[in-house]
Parts: C-alpha cells; sequence; structure tokens
C-alpha cells in the first residue's frame, strides 16, 4: 500500500514534467499544425540557461553575485522562462516564419524544426563540452514522512506547479480574447487574419507561453535530476510529443492527461518489470491506445467533407 | 538501343567499381564511404515512397532498417560463422555467396512484414498521427532487440565479419561493394517500376486526395500495404546491407536520429522524385565524409546548412520532378517509364 | 430488374437525422434529377449510394448487388461513377493520369507483375493507355492530356472530372452539382455534354442541381428532398408547381 502511494507521487512528479514540455507541443501544434521537433531541445536549453543563472548568481568561484539561495532561486525561475521564451520565439522568427511565408510544404517546416533541435544539442555539446553539469541545491530539501511514504517538497513544488500550469493556460485558452485568437486559428488560418487578428502575435505569444512552460520544466527538472546533459531534452522531448498526441494533439487537457498517463505507465512498468522493459511497455500501450483512439484522447476527429 | 545506355552505363559503372577496389585502387576508406552511400540511396529512395509519393510522414524508417539487419545478420551467422550461441556454421562457406541475396531478402521480407505495424493503423489515420505511431514502433523495435538477450541486447551483435570472410574464401573479391552496388541498384530499380505504373501512382493519388482515389475504384488500404511494405522491406534490405558492411550491429544505431537522416535525405532531395532522392543520398553522405574532420560541431554545421536549403530551396533539390525534366536531353537515354 | 433500388435508406450523424427513409427505383436510362434546399441531404445521399458512408438503415441495391459493407472502390467497380460537389481531381498529376489511374477497378495485374514487368502487365499498361486516350478524344481533352489540372480554368476541370468518371465505365453516373460556379457559357456547354454523353453511352444519369435551367432542360424526373426526407418527385413541370417545393425552397410565405 505505501509502496504504490510513494509509486503515485513519482508518477505524478515525472507526468509533471511530460505533460509540461507535451504543452509546448501542443499549443504550437494547436495554432500552426507543427510538430515543433526543436521542442524537447528547448526544454534542455531551459535547464542550462537555469545552470548558469543559478551558478552566476549563487557565485563560489570568486565570480558571480554570491545571492542567498532561495532568492537565486526565486530569480532563476523568472530569468530561465524568459530567455528560453527568448530562444522559442528566436527559432520560429528566423527557422519557421520565413518559410511559412513562402508556403513551403508543411513538411519541410517540421524537418527545419528537428535541423534546429540538432543545432541546438550539438551546439551546446561543441560550446560546453561533453561533461555533465551539476546543478547547484537551491531548495534545501525537506523529506515529509507520512508512514513509510516519504515526499520531499520538491517533488510537491514540481506537481503544485504543473497543476497551475493547467490552470493557468486554461484560463488563458478558454477565457482570454488572444486565447480565443489562438484557437480559432487552428481552425480556419485562412480567414482569420480577415477577421482583423494579428496572426503573428499571436503565434509569437503562443512560442513565449509554450517555451516559457519548457524552460519551467526545465529549471525544476534539473532540481529535481540535478545532472545536465546535451541529450537530455531529446528523448524526454520525444516521449513528451507522443505524450501529447496520445493525449490528443491540439488540447490542452489533453497535454497533461497524456503527460500524466505517460508518467503513470513508466513508473508502473519499473514497479514491476525490470527498468530496461520501459520504454518497450510504454510505447506498446501509447501505440494500442492509437490504434484504438486513432485522434488520442481529447482529439476530435476532423470529418473530411465531400 | 539508346534505352539500353543507362543499363549499360551502370554495368560499367558498377565492374570499374568493382575492379577498382579488387586491385586496390581506391583504398578502404573511400570503399566505406561508397557502401555508405549505396545503403544511403536505399534509405532514401525507399521511404520516399511513403514520404514522398504517398505524402505520409514517417519517421521511424530506422526501426524497419533495424529488423532486417538483425534477422540477416542472425541467419547469415548462424549459417555461415561460428558463434557461441548459434554454433558451429551449418553451411559449408562457399555457399555464403550463392545465399547471401537470399539471406539481405529473408531481412526485407521480415522487416516488409513489420512494416504492418505501420501500415495497418494508416488505413484510419493520416498525417501526425501515423507520425507518432512510426516514431513509437521505431522505438519499440529497438527497446525490443536491446531486451533480447539471446541477440546479444543493448551490447549489439556481431559475427558478419566471418561470413564476409566466408565469401572472401571462395574468391579473393570486395563482396561488400559488390552486393551493396547491386543492392542499390536493385532497390531503385524496383521502386522506378512500382511508381511508374498505374497502379503504383495509386499511392500518388492518395496524396492529392485520398477520397476521390477511393471513390475513383482504387483500393487505397491495398495501396498503403503494398507502399509501406516495399519502403519498409527495401529498409530491411539496406539494413541487411548496413550490417554486413560493418560486420557489427547495435540497436542504437537505428535510433531516431538515424531515421531523421532518411528523412533529411527524402525532404533535401523532392518529395516524389526519385533522382533526387539518390542524388540527395550521395551528396549528403559526401557532406559528412567531407567535414567529418570538424567532429562534433559537424553536426551543427550539417543541420544549419540543411536549414539554409530549406529557406532557399524549400521544395528540394528536384521538387517532385526527375532529372529528365530538367535536362531533356536525357530523355533520349533514360525514360521514367 | 431495376439498376439501382434504394429501400428504406435512413442516415443519422449523432443526433441528426440527415437521411430519413427514402426511396427510389431506377430502371437504368433515366436522367434523374434530385433537388432540394441547402443542407437537404442531398450529398449524403451520393455518399451513401457511393458507398462513402455505411447507412444506419434501408439497403441500397445496384444491379443485384446489396451495396451494405462494400468499400467505395468496390461500389465503384460495380458501375458507379461519380463527380464532387468541390472539384476533387488529382491536381498534381497530368490529365492523361487522372483519366488512367481511375481504371484501378480492372487493373488486372497485381505489385508482382508490376515488378517484374510480365507480358499481363505490359498488356493490361497499353489497354489502360489507349482507354484513356479514347475517353480524352471523346471528350475533346486530348490538348490537355499533358497539363496538370491546377492549371487549367474551372470549366475545363469539371470536363476532366465528367471524364474521370466516365472512364470507369459507369452504368450509373453520379453528377453532383455539375453547374456549380460555371459561367452561363459554360454551363450550356455542360447541358450539352451530358445530352452527349446520355446518347453515345449506355448509362444512367441522377444529379443533384441548383440551376433550374439545368434541372429542367436535361432531367427526365425530379425527386425533391427536405430535411432529408423526400417531399415531392415527378415530371420536371409537375414539381415546379408543387407547392410543397416552393415552401421548402422559398419558406412558409410564399405560398
Amino acid at each position: 500500500m505505501d509502496a504504490l502511494i510513494q509509486n503515485i507521487i513519482n508518477a505524478l512528479q515525472w507526468g509533471s514534467f511530460y505533460a509540461l514540455i507535451a504543452l509546448g507541443y501542443t499549443l504550437v501544434y494547436g495554432v500552426l499544425l507543427l510538430i515543433n521537433f526543436a521542442h524537447g531541445d528547448i526544454f534542455m536549453v531551459g535547464a542550462y540557461i537555469a545552470y548558469f543563472a543559478a551558478v552566476f548568481l549563487l557565485g563560489g568561484h570568486g565570480e558571480g553575485l554570491g545571492l542567498p539561495p532561495l532568492l537565486v532561486f526565486g530569480l532563476t525561475v523568472p530569468i530561465s522562462m524568459i530567455l528560453t521564451a527568448g530562444v522559442g520565439v528566436t527559432l520560429e522568427r528566423i527557422a519557421y516564419r520565413p518559410l511559412r511565408r513562402k508556403g513551403a510544404h508543411r513538411l519541410y517546416v517540421v524537418i527545419t524544426a528537428l535541423m534546429c533541435g540538432l543545432v541546438l544539442e550539438n551546439g551546446n555539446l561543441a560550446l560546453f563540452g561533453a561533461s555533465r553539469k551539476k546543478f547547484p541545491e537551491l531548495v534545501d530539501k525537506a523529506v515529509y514522512t507520512f508512514g513509510n511514504v516519504s515526499v520531499t517538497n520538491l517533488k510537491i513544488m514540481v506537481i503544485v506547479a504543473a497543476v497551475l500550469v493547467f490552470l493557468f493556460l486554461h484560463f488563458i485558452v478558454t477565457r482570454t480574447r488572444i486565447g480565443m485568437a489562438m484557437r480559432a486559428i487552428s481552425w480556419d488560418r485562412l480567414a482569420i487574419p480577415l477577421m482583423g487578428v494579428p496572426v503573428d502575435t499571436v503565434i509569437v505569444f503562443t512560442f513565449v507561453l509554450g517555451s516559457g512552460m519548457a524552460g519551467l520544466a526545465g529549471i525544476l527538472f534539473a532540481m529535481s535530476y540535478p545532472i545536465l546533459d546535451p541529450y537530455m531534452g531529446a528523448i524526454i522531448g520525444w516521449k513528451a510529443f507522443i505524450a501529447a498526441v496520445v493525449g490528443g494533439i491540439g488540447d490542452i487537457r489533453g497535454a497533461f492527461v497524456g503527460g500524466f498517463l505517460l508518467g503513470f505507465i513508466e513508473i508502473g512498468v519499473v514497479a514491476f518489470f525490470p527498468s530496461t522493459l520501459r520504454d518497450l511497455f510504454a510505447f506498446t500501450i501509447l501505440l494500442v491506445i492509437l490504434w484504438i483512439k486513432p485522434t488520442g484522447i481529447f482529439g476530435v476527429a476532423r470529418t473530411t467533407k465531400i | 538501343m539508346k534505352q539500353r545506355t543507362l543499363t549499360i552505363g551502370l554495368v560499367i559503372l558498377f565492374v570499374a567499381l568493382a575492379v577498382s577496389a579488387q586491385f586496390g585502387l581506391v583504398d578502404r576508406y573511400i570503399q566505406s564511404v561508397i557502401m555508405l552511400m549505396g545503403v544511403n540511396i536505399i534509405l532514401s529512395a525507399s521511404l520516399n515512397i511513403i514520404n514522398g509519393y504517398m505524402g505520409e510522414f514517417s519517421c521511424g524508417h530506422a526501426a524497419f532498417m533495424c529488423v532486417g539487419a538483425y534477422v540477416s545478420s542472425i541467419l547469415s551467422v548462424l549459417l555461415f560463422a561460428d558463434n557461441p550461441f548459434l554454433g558451429a556454421p551449418l553451411l559449408p562457406a562457399y555457399l555464403s555467396v550463392v545465399l547471401f541475396p537470399v539471406v539481405a531478402l529473408i531481412g526485407g521480407g521480415v522487416a516488409a512484414v513489420s512494416g504492418l505495424l505501420v501500415a495497418i493503423p494508416s488505413f484510419k489515420t493520416r498525417g501526425d498521427y501515423l507520425a507518432i505511431i512510426t516514431i513509437a514502433a521505431n522505438y519499440i523495435v529497438i527497446s525490443a532487440v536491446e531486451n533480447l538477450e539471446v541477440i546479444g541486447g543493448p551490447r549489439g551483435f556481431m559475427g558478419m565479419k566471418q561470413v564476409v570472410r566466408a565469401m572472401d574464401s571462395v574468391a579473393k573479391l570486395p563482396w561488400m561493394v559488390i552486393w551493396v552496388a547491386l543492392g542499390a541498384w536493385f532497390s531503385v530499380f524496383l521502386i522506378r517500376r512500382f511508381v511508374s505504373s498505374t497502379y503504383g501512382k495509386g499511392a500518388v493519388a492518395i496524396n492529392q486526395d485520398e477520397v476521390a482515389a477511393e471513390i475513383m475504384s482504387i483500393n487505397t488500404n491495398k495501396i498503403k500495404v503494398a507502399a509501406f511494405m516495399l519502403s519498409s522491406g527495401l529498409a530491411g534490405v539496406a539494413g541487411a546491407l548496413f550490417a554486413h558492411q560493418y560486420g557489427y550491429v547495435n540497436a542504437q544505431s537505428f535510433n531516431i536520429l538515424k531515421s531523421t537522416e532518411c528523412m533529411v535525405m527524402v525532404y533535401l532531395g523532392g518529395m516524389g522524385s526519385l533522382s533526387g532522392s539518390v542524388l540527395s543520398a550521395v551528396l549528403f553522405t559526401l557532406l559528412l565524409e567531407v567535414l567529418r574532420p570538424l567532429q562534433i560541431i559537424k553536426w551543427v554545421i550539417v543541420p544549419l546548412i540543411l536549414i539554409l536549403l530549406m529557406q532557399f530551396r524549400p521544395e528540394g533539390i528536384m521538387g517532385n520532378r526527375e532529372l529528365p525534366d530538367f535536362f531533356p536531353w536525357m530523355r533520349k537515354f533514360y525514360r521514367f517509364k | 430488374m431495376a439498376l439501382l433500388e434504394i429501400k428504406n435508406l435512413t442516415q443519422r450523424f449523432g443526433g441528426l437525422q440527415a437521411v430519413s427513409d427514402f426511396n427510389l427505383r431506377l430502371e437504368g436510362g433515366e436522367l434523374m434529377g434530385l433537388i432540394g434546399p441547402n443542407g437537404a441531404g442531398k450529398t449524403t445521399i451520393f455518399n451513401l449510394v457511393s458507398g462513402f458512408y455505411s447507412p444506419s438503415e434501408g439497403d441500397i441495391v445496384f444491379d443485384g448487388t446489396n451495396t451494405r459493407g462494400l468499400k467505395p472502390h468496390s461500389v465503384t467497380a460495380l458501375g458507379v461513377g461519380r463527380t464532387f460537389q468541390n472539384i476533387r481531381l488529382w491536381y498534381d498529376m497530368s490529365v492523361l493520369d487522372n483519366i488512367r489511374l481511375s481504371q484501378h477497378y480492372h487493373l488486372g495485374y497485381n505489385v508482382w507483375d508490376c515488378f517484374l514487368r510480365t507480358p499481363r502487365y505490359m498488356r493490361r499498361e497499353r489497354d489502360i493507355d489507349k482507354t484513356a486516350w479514347e475517353m480524352l478524344e471523346a471528350m475533346d481533352l486530348k490538348e490537355f492530356a499533358q497539363e496538370r489540372p491546377k492549371n487549367l480554368p474551372y470549366g475545363l476541370q469539371r470536363r476532366v472530372e465528367i471524364a474521370r468518371a466516365m472512364s470507369i465505365k459507369p452504368k450509373l453516373l453520379l453528377l453532383d452539382e455539375p453547374a456549380a460556379g460555371l459561367n452561363s457559357a459554360d454551363v450550356d456547354g455542360l447541358i450539352k455534354l451530358i445530352r452527349w454523353l446520355k446518347s453515345e453511352f449506355p448509362i444512367t444519369i441522377w444529379m443533384i442541381e441548383h440551376q433550374m435551367k439545368v434541372v429542367m432542360s436535361l432531367c427526365t424526373y425530379i425527386k425533391v428532398i427536405d430535411f432529408g426526407a423526400s417531399i415531392a418527385e415527378g415530371l420536371p413541370e409537375e414539381v415546379r408547381s408543387n407547392p410543397m417545393v416552393i415552401q421548402a425552397y422559398l419558406g412558409e410565405e410564399a405560398v
């Protein structure tokens, strides 16, 4: 019983990361019908930005500011979110938008996104070398124990952050004017500019939201698993993308449900089987879900009209 | 007669290649680059059936390569090599020369069957959802291979060098260069026949309007199965050649990055252009080799080059046209029919 | 035996009853019209007949075969050709290929023939080629054979689409608003074309059309539906003066 609860908490934390990243995929897809394959690497960049920001603010090697850890944490979160959002928007401006303007086939934009991801990954590797970075401890670890179940304050923070982000985005998409514009663009990209909606602004806003959340996921991930390497984003990114699709891509609820589902499946598999089987089981289950419901859990099939 | 010029030219090219490899005119390194080119030609041309002609978005092509590589490797090691798991060779070494193509084709056949993993969902699913299914299939295949301890699990599988040695014992020839060249020719040949037939053009009809295709009497499911099986089968053959070229396979060499390379070659060459696929495979292989001294920076520069290329030529090198469309004099020698 | 017999056809999408209890019998040789206001369910009926939807209730018997459970390509192979409201050609393929590809119904070879280029393959491809050229010739499209439909004017695209439907040698040709989007010269050409088709080939034509000029000058019998149900039928003059029809088109007050 205790083991079960422990695993549920772990799954919630693990799923939170997937959910936060899946969100960026879903937001961009919802607006542009573009699979932004660079998104996993934007998450990685977020973690690295958080690392450099934290190290600089903490100081310690005779350089940096030498601020107290908690203040550093308070500053690092917005810094890495903003800078990561900047990276996402930059990609959109220099790589995706010109292609869109030229009316290139959708898949060429997707390939460009893949290439951007590779540039981020390997550029990072080339710049900072293959040595892994150890993320400094910013928040004193507190362990709360209930019976045999132990929860760290970090885990709680991650889960709470994911839930808050969900509520925030759900509010934006369903209740605000710009959210409405985002949903409208995904339905009809031709008519929307005619209605006076500034499409480019909405797209940039979407990238800000998605990449910002990837930045948040980056810093939270770096704090939970404090070893950074340039390829960390690729595998998590691909998985989060699949999670987004299983949830029903283009739908925020789908990203969260898919993310948590993947978290639960992975932790569940590891609890009962050797951990090498994790990917095999997780992907097989996701594949079966897609076989049964090809548009994902929240996805709506767009019927072809003839 | 002029229609035969292309065939004769290719035969001369192959013989020249084999002879120069035989007498050491091109060294091992260049031989390996040429073989890699051949494998890449098969990969890009076969993926072009799905991602180009049929307009689907398959991101897991390396999975089928993996199936072909492992199946053929196990079979050839079982038949022609000593192996702690599989025991002494079952057949005399001289048969290896005759049976290697069969083994490679069996690898391709099993890969073609595994292509059903993607073909069947494609009846109901299109576009990005199918893309996910292919990515998931890629992960599943790699993960399954890594969990099979019998075939080496994550350590990989080896012993194919012995098979190549067995071929050498029959006659000292650059066998793998010959096989790869033949494999590449065979694949392009089959694909050309497929996509230029009324049958295969059904795939293009599916790409342009699937509803119209079905209502105009094209059995879309059948065409999809044929296209996916042909594509994944040839990827399996490419995997078989790849495995025997290096004498060693590891599931991680068929991960999503390899699939990405395949996609890059297709889109670089142009969707729905067979000559474009061949051309881009050659160029891409050369590019990677030329930039090899840069090590990790290579993997920054290559994507950057591709990003720039997409910006200036968003339809790829050839668009959906073939070489003779650009150079009409070629029609005399080569008709795309 | 009737060519087409539709019995108690009903189609529901979720809560919406798009077609309810529709009946029709075509003996063969008619030029039937199907009219009704927008959203009345006309195209849905065509989609049911061509097998694109499977009916919720009722049966469609074409030429003695119940089409329930058949995929659209098999229904087409029985001899049901059709065109679409919004032209659905394969826009990026030559006109010739458009025509050739619609002969998949009697391809007569399999994928291995196509790899091996067997005599059977060569013979069939030659036949397909010949049939396609004959069709282009007959439809006066020969000079556009190598053009891509996306580069042709709308009126010609319509003609290509009809040629494509005709090249499956249909017994029944379904035309879904063939005059939509055509200018009046094109409409006259279309009327001539359909008359010619009717006299030249042994086909039955069933068409949906809004332009009264087309319907009245071509159709020998007209069926009117509204809200998925049949509200009137008869000869063109009878239908034109039927108060139910006027009400359906123009509203309650007009009567």
